[in-house]
């Protein structure tokens, strides 16, 4: 047999139900791949204890023959959830020491289903970067590199850590969150698949807040099937989340044909700018044909505003999050800074917020509070937000036209090295989001594929997005496209 | 629009995030760039588009208003970098 941090969810589920392995030895094979992979800096918070008690239960509930799919499945789960008595600090210096007394939603459905925590997954700073390189924890390292060159590269980010650690085989899956393309981006720069599902599908009640009219939570594996089965846990209807859906929640496994004859899939001439590599349009190429061959009907489509997605986002998402990330005041959790004689409460803020937050934290706030100060606020926040408006129309009217799913790159590049854009414009950075944007901002469910390799034989990954609530139906599209792409290479072991 | 380091300065201020007096051009330097790109929304045609309020079309869903789970003085405080007999603790805030 494989080396059991090997499998996928689906083998592992099959081999577990059958008796042939139990979530012991499988969680035990996690942790040691764990322990060894020190120089990913996936893992920031292990918790073998928890992990290794919850392998117990599991057995005995696969015993009992009353197992859910995800029952005595090893996962990563990223810093950015609260976890009952486990550090959940956002990968900042302001919540250090924080231990939340009660769990997320989505993690209470993840274990209420059997699964495994192996610990919590490095990440950008309140889940803003694009690199894992706003980390309190310090980079998280991408398992790929480019051939022999043993340059460090970025796993992509926000959800860094949890793309590596899929990559490089020390999970069989791991939450993400994505606001602008945290779990799509990481993703496709790591040869790992993932889905945010429509806004509104996962509970963000006890997942730290960034931007939250965008946020969202999603699986991130190393097949579309291993999707279908982790999103189908992490859903649910949520009385603590009133942004959460009340619609049922379909088995997105069960619609895995991998038929999609007669589906419409569209390309939006939009996706097509400057100064991209020929790589990534020969891969998107690829993908079209790809389709099509499997028999879709593949249509042009426009999507006349995506040219200002990013500058919407760049309003909306530091705006919120200029709102949501004033609780951290040095009062009720996490870090305060020492006082000199005389401070008063103000100083306490201020020299609170300024050695707790990271650079790009503070310059996200800073920037958020002044689209949202008096005499701006129309002038950005509600400009941008009429964007919004217009970007969701764009996609509305396509999938009017009959479109079922629409095929975009996922990135516009592969990995880069870490500190390769350190002294690059910040807007350079938030151009990795180019692609993924639109999707948070209209709410639709978005997937990432790893679709080939490029010249340096690093993965590149293609984007569907779906209609909304239609993530089995994505999803079906996405196996189609993992099928037909045949990806299957893995990171040479070097960690 | 331009910022300057008194805009810089009061926006520091108001976001309570101390930034020394040296930090404060390049801080302006940076919501200048970044501003500059938020610029280009002002090409776009918004007359009569109703600004987003929810993404999905649904009300904002309410609920009872009534305590649902109280009394539990001590997970809340077990937090805080200073509690003191069942309060946050914080510097004196009134003279």
């Amino acid at each position: 047999m494989t080396e059991l941090n090997k499998l996928t969810i689906a083998e592992a589920r099959d081999l577990l139900r059958s008796g042939d392995v139990t979530s012991k030895a499988l969680t035990e094979a996690c942790l040691s791949a764990v322990e060894g992979a020190g120089a990913l800096n996936a893992f920031v918070h292990k918790t073998p204890e928890i992990a290794l008690q919850q392998a117990e239960a599991a057995d005995a509930r696969l015993k009992a023959g009353d197992a859910p799919a995800l029952c005595g499945i090893p996962l990563g789960i990223k810093d950015l959830y609260c976890t009952k008595g486990v550090p959940s600090q956002a990968a900042s210096n302001i919540l250090e020491g924080f231990k939340p007394e009660y769990e997320s939603t989505v993690t209470q459905n993840l274990f209420d289903d059997g699964a495994v925590m192996l610990g919590k997954l490095n990440m950008d700073e309140f889940a803003m970067g694009s690199s894992n390189e706003t980390s309190a924890y310090g980079n998280a390292v991408n398992p790929w590199r480019r051939g022999n060159d043993d340059t460090a590269l970025t796993p992509g980010g926000s959800s860094g850590g949890s793309a590596a650690a899929v990559a490089a085989d020390l999970c069989l899956g791991a939450t993400g969150t994505d606001t602008g393309g945290s779990i799509r981006q990481p993703c496709a720069l790591t040869g790992t698949v993932g889905i945010k599902p429509t806004y509104g599908r996962c509970s963000r009640w006890g997942i730290i807040a960034f931007a939250s009219s965008l946020d969202q939570a999603g699986p991130m594996t190393k097949t579309v099937r291993d999707s279908a089965i982790m999103l189908q846990s992490m859903c649910s209807h949520d009385a603590k989340d009133s942004t959460s859906t009340d619609l049922p929640v379909p088995d997105f496994e069960a619609a895995l044909t991998g038929d999609i004859r007669g589906k419409t899939i569209g390309i939006p001439r939009e996706y097509r700018i400057d100064g991209i590599p020929d790589e990534i349009d020969a891969i998107w190429k690829r993908g079209t044909e790809m389709l099509k061959d499997a028999g879709a009907k593949v249509v042009d489509i426009s999507l006349p505003h995506t040219k200002y997605a990013l500058p919407a986002y760049y309003v909306i998402a530091p705006a919120e999050a200029s709102s949501n990330l004033a609780r951290y005041d040095g009062v009720r959790y996490g870090h305060r800074a020492k006082l000199a004689q005389g401070d008063g409460i103000t100083e306490m803020y201020e020299k609170t917020r300024a050695e707790g937050f990271g650079h790009e934290v503070q310059r996200r706030i800073m920037v958020g509070t002044y689209v949202l100060s008096a005499g701006f606020y129309d002038a950005y926040y509600n400009r941008a937000r009429k964007v919004r408006t217009l970007i969701k129309r764009d996609f509305e009217e396509a999938f009017a036209q009959g479109v079922d799913a629409i095929l975009t790159p996922a990135t516009p590049s592969a990995a880069f090295g870490l500190g390769e854009m350190k002294d690059a414009d910040p807007v350079q950075m938030y151009l990795n989001d180019v692609f993924t944007v639109t999707v948070n901002l209209a709410g639709l469910p978005g997937v990432s594929v790893p679709a080939g390799l490029d010249k340096q034989g690093l993965p590149l990954g293609l984007q569907l997005i779906g209609r909304p609530w239609e993530e089995a139906d994505l999803l079906n599209t996405a196996l189609a496209l993992e099928t037909a792409a045949g990806f299957v290479d893995k990171p040479a072991k070097w960690w | 629009m331009s910022i300057d380091t008194d805009t810089a300065a009061r926006v520091a201020k108001l976001a309570r995030i101390k930034v020394e007096p040296d930090q404060l051009p390049a801080l302006a330097e940076e919501f200048n760039n970044i501003l500059g790109f938020i610029e280009q929304l002002n090409e776009v045609d918004v007359e009569g588009v109703e600004p987003m309020t929810s993404v999905t079309p649904q009300r904002l869903k309410r609920r009872e208003d009534v305590v649902t789970e109280g009394d539990q003085q001590d997970k809340i405080l077990a937090n805080a970098p200073d509690a003191r007999e069942g309060f946050f603790a914080v510097p004196k805030v009134v003279e």
